[in-house]
């Protein structure tokens, strides 16, 4: 297949036609260049929408109670629903080979004071697991550990901001506070990439708040992270299953939402899954509609290309040209002209998504935009493909006129 | 070399045909020097076509070199053509992007001749023909004789076993023409078979044997003085 006389007299003739060439090239280059730059930012807008979740682990799910809204087996409206350490351990239990993580959650607003500086913080009583669940990065020192549920001892973990607000550049690590009147060990300090409020909580060991808030065994909320290896259905599922085994169990209305919900991540990535899914759908379609109309570019640009050319194949054929050779010179005339320019089309695209970067993000939802390694190649494919098509077509015709007649034309 | 036995073509023109050679009988020889003169319409440049396998006979018979041409694709004529044939057209058919040189070199290159080998050759061509110097100019930078001289240089890269001359000088003023028909003179006293087609008495007076052609006939077959003096 390599034939460098060929290639000599294909670059030959690009070359001196250079005009002609860059006009067929441009089309090619134009329709990827645009399918680049539309599949990079659907890429960014699914980036950001990921983001958006990034806050909380992908598996969290979240279980919730209230009040009953409706009647179930003579158990009136308005009573409120309580979860207990029973609750929480009974899901631990039932459900342990499903579950990664797993952490109960009581939630309670505290003036927390360090020397003359004293502010009000959202501290939540929670177990080690719970780390993992919100995706809290330790700065310093370390989290909640099962030793301290255990011991039900009074140590704390700040937010990089609370720190900051109380302690200012002084170390906090090691120091007491005064929560709500007891005093707390600050054994670690966090960030957190939900942002500022984020940062400005503070965590307490679940068994400690149980004894500081009345010495019972209530808890606000069941966080869980489902096992990974469950796939979205099976995971939504899961949560579904959860949900009907609680209500029965609690005694509550299998319809009643206000008494007691599931948040399941997996449902919310479905439909994004789902959303995406048709956008990119839609990219598609517009994109190859582009890349067809810049195949029908090209290939009217070669069909007059290949007009002009019918005395020079004429010539070329009374000299001894076969027109195989004539169809093949063509072809890959064809081909290289619509590779080296959807290259070009692919790589200018891919430069001003790279351009673009994040200075979307705010007020466009775009966040890295950019082409996967698949498209890449998927793409050049389909642009050898049309170069063959664009080329054989015309050329063929032209290769089968013969010779009188081409050496006719001008 | 060339036998034309009752050779027939027409031309479809719309519903009706055009008859343009009524059954032609020729016979040329090797090393043979012919012009098949005729006025505009008699037909002689269709006998070109189809000496020069450019064009097919409807009826008739054409042996070239001794072989039967009968219903050739265009695959076997493109080979028989680069192997047997040279052609010179009245308007040069030059490719414009190409060199002196490259065009020379470019039936060669068809042959499945390597680079260097066929630049070697060409340029010994164009230096024969005069034109060593202007190896690297473009055809658009040649005069009319020049270019009818690459041309000619073109079709006899190859070693054809017959040059054939489509009104060789009909683009050229009365200089150039002697020069080019002294060329083809020189050609043909190497032993070179010849076939020329054209108009010009001049021009059909300087070749051995001259062939008239009339609305599709052969109405006189003579030897020139020229070839007379030659075979003597």
């Amino acid at each position: 297949m390599f034939d460098l006389d060929r290639w000599r007299e294909i670059f030959q003739s690009i070359n001196k036609n250079r005009l002609r060439s860059v006009m067929s090239g441009f089309t090619v280059a134009f329709a990827i260049l645009l399918f680049t730059l539309l599949f990079g930012v659907v890429s960014g807008l699914s980036n950001s929408f990921k983001g958006a979740f990034a806050d909380d682990a992908q598996n969290s799910m979240f279980i919730r109670v209230w009040k009953t809204s409706k009647p179930y087996k003579g158990l009136q409206t308005g009573r409120t629903v309580q979860l207990k350490n029973k609750d929480y351990n009974y899901i631990a239990d039932e459900y342990d080979s499903e579950i990664q993580y797993k952490s109960a959650r009581i939630f309670k607003n505290f003036t927390i004071k360090y020397k003359n500086e004293a502010n009000s913080y959202s501290v939540m009583a929670v177990n080690p697991d719970h780390q993992f669940l919100e995706k809290t990065i330790m700065d310093e020192g370390r989290y909640i550990n099962e030793r301290d549920i255990r011991e039900k001892t009074k140590s704390i973990v700040i937010g990089r901001l609370l720190k900051e607000d109380l302690f200012g550049a002084r170390p906090a690590l090691g120091k007491r506070v005064n929560v709500n009147g007891s005093s707390f060990l600050v054994i670690g300090i966090f960030s957190d990439d939900g942002g500022d409020n984020e940062e400005r909580k503070a965590f307490i060991p679940l068994s400690t708040a149980q004894i500081m808030y009345g010495n019972n065994d209530y808890i606000s909320q069941i966080a869980l992270g489902y096992n990974p290896n469950l796939n979205l259905d099976e995971a939504i599922a899961f949560g579904n299953k959860m949900e009907r085994d609680l209500r029965s169990k609690m005694n509550i209305h299998p319809d009643d939402q206000s008494a007691l919900s599931v948040r399941n991540m997996a449902e919310a990535n479905k439909g994004i899954g789902q959303f995406m899914g048709i956008l990119y759908g839609i990219v598609i379609l517009i994109g190859s509609g582009t890349l067809v109309a810049g195949i029908i570019g090209i290939s009217n640009i070669m069909i007059f290309v290949i007009k002009e050319r019918t005395k020079e194949f004429g010539i070329r054929k009374a000299l001894g040209a076969k027109p195989s050779s004539i169809v093949a010179m063509v072809v890959q005339e064809s081909v290289l002209i619509t590779t080296i320019a959807g290259y070009v089309g692919l790589s200018l695209g891919t430069y001003i998504l790279s351009l673009i970067g994040n200075s979307l993000e705010e007020d466009y939802f775009i966040k890295d935009p950019s082409v996967s390694p698949g498209i890449v190649i998927g793409a050049t494919f389909v642009l050898i493909i049309s170069g063959l098509i664009a080329g054989y077509l015309p050329a063929k015709k032209a290769a089968n006129i013969k010779p009188i007649v081409a050496l006719r034309a001008d | 070399m060339i036998k034309i036995e009752k050779l027939h073509k027409s031309y479809p023109i719309g519903k009706d045909s055009l008859h343009v050679l009524k059954g032609i009988d020729l016979h040329i020889k090797e090393g043979e020097f012919v012009s098949i003169m005729g006025s505009s319409g008699s037909g002689k440049s269709t006998l070109l076509n189809i000496v020069g396998l450019l064009d097919e006979h409807d009826e008739g018979k054409y042996y070239l070199n001794g072989q039967l041409i009968d219903k050739l694709n265009e695959k076997k004529a493109a080979l028989l053509r680069n192997k047997f044939l040279g052609f010179i057209f009245q308007s040069f058919n030059l490719i414009s992007y190409k060199t002196a040189l490259e065009n020379v070199a470019l039936p060669l290159y068809y042959k499945g001749m390597a680079r260097k080998e066929r630049l070697e050759i060409a340029l010994e061509y164009l230096d024969k023909v005069g034109l060593k110097d202007w190896a690297n100019h473009l055809p658009n930078e040649l005069s009319g004789g020049q270019k009818q001289r690459v041309a000619i240089a073109r079709a006899l890269a190859t070693k054809p076993k017959v040059v054939l001359a489509d009104e060789p000088t009909g683009a050229l003023d009365s200089t150039t023409t002697d020069s080019v028909m002294d060329l083809l003179k020189d050609i043909n006293d190497e032993g070179m078979t010849v076939f020329v087609i054209t108009h010009e008495e001049e021009v059909a007076e300087q070749t051995k044997r001259v062939v008239r052609l009339k609305d599709g006939l052969i109405i006189s077959d003579e030897i020139t003085a020229i070839g007379k003096a030659k075979a003597i």
